[in-house]
């Protein structure tokens, strides 16, 4: 008991200072990436440097001003990890917007339009801070954030408003804007899991057979993990979306596996998976395609479909070894996308294994983050939504850094918040204003308990001071 | 639920040290595989807009980058293209050769010995630029030789190679038929390829540097290896008496051997010198068979048959002398059967004779310097192997000078100098004219170059070739632009 007392009295501080700090790292890399854009594809610091400057670090500013007055005990390294990586990659866009070469002629306004979407991101992550107070309230929703996350997904099926982009059918269009509903989707499917999993994990957690030190979940608490399994299915065969697919369903697993603490689940749901993959494997031959090219990339360069896009990515980041060409010494425009899917090989090439490893660092770092605040989250649906937002990123960057690099076969997602692409960045701030929400909850003083009650069981009669 | 969840950060850690692993396997460990791999125009594209290094001969470039105003930032141009052709190379969009592919990693800027020049241009965001190459060669003697092959014909099969015997520095490399190199360098890649596919399938081989790539017997030429071994035997001086006389039976054959001319050589015992002077069959043939298969393939790798030397300039194909049985021992005495030589490696027969009995190891790139002219490498002189002793060069050389001035090889001898060197007249099938060889060296007493010359097919009547008539000229020539300049 004493042991509970000292943890109580433990006060987190909330370290704004020291995430202003290191804000300004961030914006010295984001606004520093710019300067050498310009240095290297023309020669001068540009000339906008002050208004782009200027703009960054006014949101910047919004959002560190939006944590100091809505979430005062925040964790103080999320925000500039996400402004460091969010400045990098507008850098990168922009460098290569400013490419002429065949492949790159075309797009000149993308930095342009991603400064845009990133200030929309802000802006929806200082009205999620100011309007969400306690992340709580998102538990009353457990339901309508699943049904929507349902259909936003069924969305792009929709004739005339899906778009078929490379085969994956996971865009929609209305008018001149296209968006990835997938992306608000994970955000809305990881509040529907935490939600729900946090009122039935008891019922979960019973324990069935005993395989091999693995207690095996009952028959009938399958249910949930199939409709799961059905869903990541569907994604797979109907929206030809690997990775989201093994986003989705790895997420579900990660989450059902921290509610019940049952590693159970974590096999029946491997081997539900791995059985769906591998059936996928033998029905289609795209899957097919990206497995045979994962495993010799080299040999399928000239061929259509081909591995012309990933074999480009190694080369560039072959070439820029170490410590790379430099902004515009490189050819990353020889690779298809490599403003969204295949930035990492663009900074590879230009900025290194050093940048490249940087960045890494920075994604697992925000993992860490979240998972610690999930940690010290005081109430369980809090936890389960840390948890499940941190996976989004582990999940996701390991899928597209992994598949770019040639460590698994490659499959279709955005590198958060490096990637051009409106959805995914304003999802990613969303999910980045969500953590720090929970981050705040659970940093903030413990309130007062009184006297009488100090010494029994604190956790079931802690008294919430409601606002 | 903490326990899961630190489970879950574990697994997250796995996740991302493999992803990190990983693109430090990719980007560092497999970094030289990628970029070598041929299907990689990344790395040949930005070469081909850098601007390179110069290959210089003397004061003046024989390749160079000049600005151009294509999609490209350069253009390699070569400004004297036939008569350095098989030194330089070529350097294409597809691939290079010669001192363009040996020294490309200076003359693209990527030698590590240029890593503080690259790591100033990346800071100060100036392009990086190649180092210079300059070589060994003598423009006069260059010079000399290309004219005097050509002399011979337009199309003439042959090449020359002159070195510096002290030294092993090639002084002169000539190859006929050569080509246009800034053909092959041009950015019209459609052109490009019909020029090479025209080139390659030329039956007169424009592409290959027949001084370091062609082999063919050396003839008469290897008289001087015979003479050698005979002489390092012990057994031998240049007055020791050897036979001579108009024809040899081969042993364990019914064929007979006669001089080239017909003639008996001047009596049936004559001088080990009068028998080289008259390049007389008789004499070498018998000597090869006493001397045997042994001590004659010994001393031929002692001058560096069977194996390759010249290590800055590729493509150089060993010289042969392989084991053989009796016959064919005697015959190779006279540079026939299955002894083959390249011109270079006739040079370096010349040149050992002329070093006191010591080659050298030939080389073409005498100094490498950044872009900034400071000085990078320059190439030491090392010896190859010692062929013959002090003494048995000594006796050689006087042996040589005799055939010069009251023999065969009277072609080569210049007013005022006393010049060393012996003719060959190589046999080959019945169909075709037989190749010319000659080799010399000069002054006989201070050497300060030798030559090889082969003429392979000239247009010369069948009857008229000799070693001495066709490659004497050319080698005298050279010899004099050496000595002086």
């Amino acid at each position: 008991m004493s042991q509970n007392h000292s943890l109580m009295d433990f006060v987190h501080r909330q370290r704004r200072g020291a995430e202003l700090f290191l804000l300004l790292l961030a914006l010295a890399v984001g606004i520093g990436a710019y300067a050498a854009v310009g240095l290297g594809m023309e020669g001068t610091i540009p000339a906008d440097i002050a208004g782009y400057g200027g703009w960054l670090t006014a949101l910047i500013v919004v959002a560190h001003v939006a944590i100091r007055l809505f979430a005062p005990y925040a964790d103080p390294v999320l925000l500039p990890l996400v402004a460091a990586l969010n400045g990098l990659g507008l850098a990168v866009i922009h460098r290569l917007d400013l490419d002429d070469t065949a492949q790159c002629i075309d797009n000149d306004t993308f930095a342009r339009q991603q400064l845009i979407w990133m200030t929309l991101g802000v802006v929806l992550f200082v009205a999620t801070l100011a309007l969400l107070r306690d992340h709580r309230l998102l538990q009353r929703l457990t339901y309508t954030t699943g049904l929507t996350a349902i259909v936003l997904l069924l969305l792009p099926m929709v004739p005339f408003i899906g778009n078929t982009v490379n085969g994956a059918k996971i865009w929609i269009s209305v008018g001149p804007f296209s968006f990835q509903p997938g992306e608000v989707a994970k955000v809305l499917l990881v509040i529907a899991f935490a939600g729900y999993l946090v009122l039935h994990r008891d019922a979960l957690a019973l324990a069935g057979r005993r395989v091999l030190f693995i207690d095996l979940p009952r028959g009938r608490d399958l249910g949930p993990i199939l409709g799961m399994w059905a869903v990541s299915m569907f994604i797979l065969v109907f929206q030809r979306d690997l990775g989201s697919s093994l986003l989705f369903f790895g997420i579900f697993l990660i989450m059902l596996y921290v509610a019940t603490e049952r590693p159970g689940w974590l096999v029946v749901g491997t081997a539900l998976f791995a059985a769906g993959a591998f059936a996928g494997w033998q029905a289609f031959g795209h899957v097919q395609n990206r497995v045979n090219i994962w495993l010799d990339p080299m040999a399928y360069y000239d061929q259509n479909p081909g591995s012309g896009q990933l074999v480009e990515g190694l080369f560039g980041m072959g070439w820029g070894g170490l410590i790379g060409r430099g902004f515009g010494e490189g050819a990353p425009c020889r690779i298809p996308y490599a403003e969204s899917d295949f930035i990492v090989p663009a900074i590879g090439e230009e900025l290194g294994l050093t940048a490249v490893l940087a960045v890494i660092l920075c994604y697992g770092l925000i993992v860490e983050r979240a998972l610690r605040i999930a940690l010290i989250s005081r109430d369980g649906f809090g936890k389960l939504m840390a948890v499940g937002l941190g996976s989004i990123f582990a999940l996701q960057v390991f899928v597209v850094v992994g598949g770019v690099t040639g460590l698994i076969p490659l499959t279709g997602l955005t590198t958060p918040f490096l990637s051009y692409g409106g959805s995914s960045l304003v999802a990613n701030w969303v999910v980045i204003a969500l953590l720090l929400r929970i981050s705040d909850q659970a940093r903030r003083p413990v309130p007062r308990l009184s006297a009488t009650d100090a010494g029994s069981d604190s956790e079931s009669t802690q008294v919430v001071k409601l606002k | 639920m903490n326990k899961p969840i630190r489970t879950i950060s574990l697994f997250c850690l796995v996740l991302f040290l493999a992803l990190m692993l990983n693109a430090t396997y990719l980007m560092y460990v497999r970094s030289g595989e990628l970029t070598e791999d041929p299907q990689n125009r990344r790395v040949i594209t930005a070469a081909f807009s850098r601007e390179r290094g110069a290959i210089l001969v003397g004061k003046d470039p024989v390749a160079r980058s000049v600005p151009s105003d294509d999609q490209y930032d350069f253009q390699r141009t070569y400004p004297q293209p036939f008569k350095y052709a098989p030194l330089t190379g070529y350097f294409s969009y597809y691939s290079q050769t010669g001192i363009e592919r040996s020294q490309n990693d200076v003359l693209s800027g990527d030698d590590s010995r240029l890593f503080v020049t690259r790591l100033v241009d990346m800071l100060s965001n100036t392009d990086p630029k190649g180092g210079n190459v300059q070589l060994t060669i003598d423009p006069e003697a260059q010079t000399a030789a290309f004219d005097g092959l050509r002399a011979l014909g337009e199309d003439v099969q042959g090449a020359v190679v002159a070195i510096e015997p002290s030294t092993g520095k090639v002084l002169a490399m000539v190859s006929n038929p050569t080509y246009d190199p800034n053909t092959l360098a041009s950015h019209d890649f459609g052109s490009v390829e019909e020029t090479y596919e025209q080139l390659e399938q030329d039956p007169a081989e424009p592409l290959i540097n027949r001084g370091t790539s062609t082999t063919l017997p050396p003839g008469s030429t290897f008289k001087l290896v015979t003479a050698a071994a005979a002489i390092e035997s012990g057994d031998y001086d240049a007055e020791s008496m050897v036979p001579g006389g108009s024809s040899y039976q081969l042993p364990q054959s019914t064929t007979r051997v006669g001089n080239y001319d017909g003639g008996n050589c001047g009596g049936n015992r004559i001088t080990m010198t009068q028998a080289l002077s008259v390049s007389c069959n008789v004499t070498f043939l018998s000597l090869a068979d006493e001397l045997g298969n042994e001590a004659m393939m010994e001393q031929a790798e002692k001058f560096g048959f069977n194996s390759t030397s010249l290590e800055d300039l590729p493509g150089q194909a060993a010289s042969l002398y392989p084991e053989m049985d009796e016959p064919q021992t005697a015959l190779s005495g006279i540079g026939q059967a299955s002894v083959t030589a390249t011109p270079l490696q006739m040079a370096m027969v010349s040149a050992g004779i002329a070093n006191d009995g010591v080659v050298m190891r030939p080389y073409t790139v005498d100094e490498v310097r950044a872009p900034n002219l400071s000085l990078l490498d320059k190439t030491e002189a090392s010896e190859l192997s010692r062929a013959v002793s002090g003494s048995t060069a000594e006796e050689l050389t006087d042996m040589m000078v005799a055939t010069v001035d009251d023999g065969t090889a009277y072609a080569a001898a210049i007013p005022g100098i006393r010049v060393a060197g012996k003719t060959g007249t190589a046999q080959s099938t019945e169909s075709r004219p037989p190749y010319a060889w000659f080799t010399s060296f000069a002054p006989a007493d201070d050497p300060k170059v030798a030559v090889a010359v082969l003429v392979q097919a000239s247009e010369t009547a069948r009857e008229e070739i000799a070693g001495g008539t066709l490659g004497g000229p050319i080698a005298k020539a050279v010899m004099e632009a050496v000595l002086n300049p």
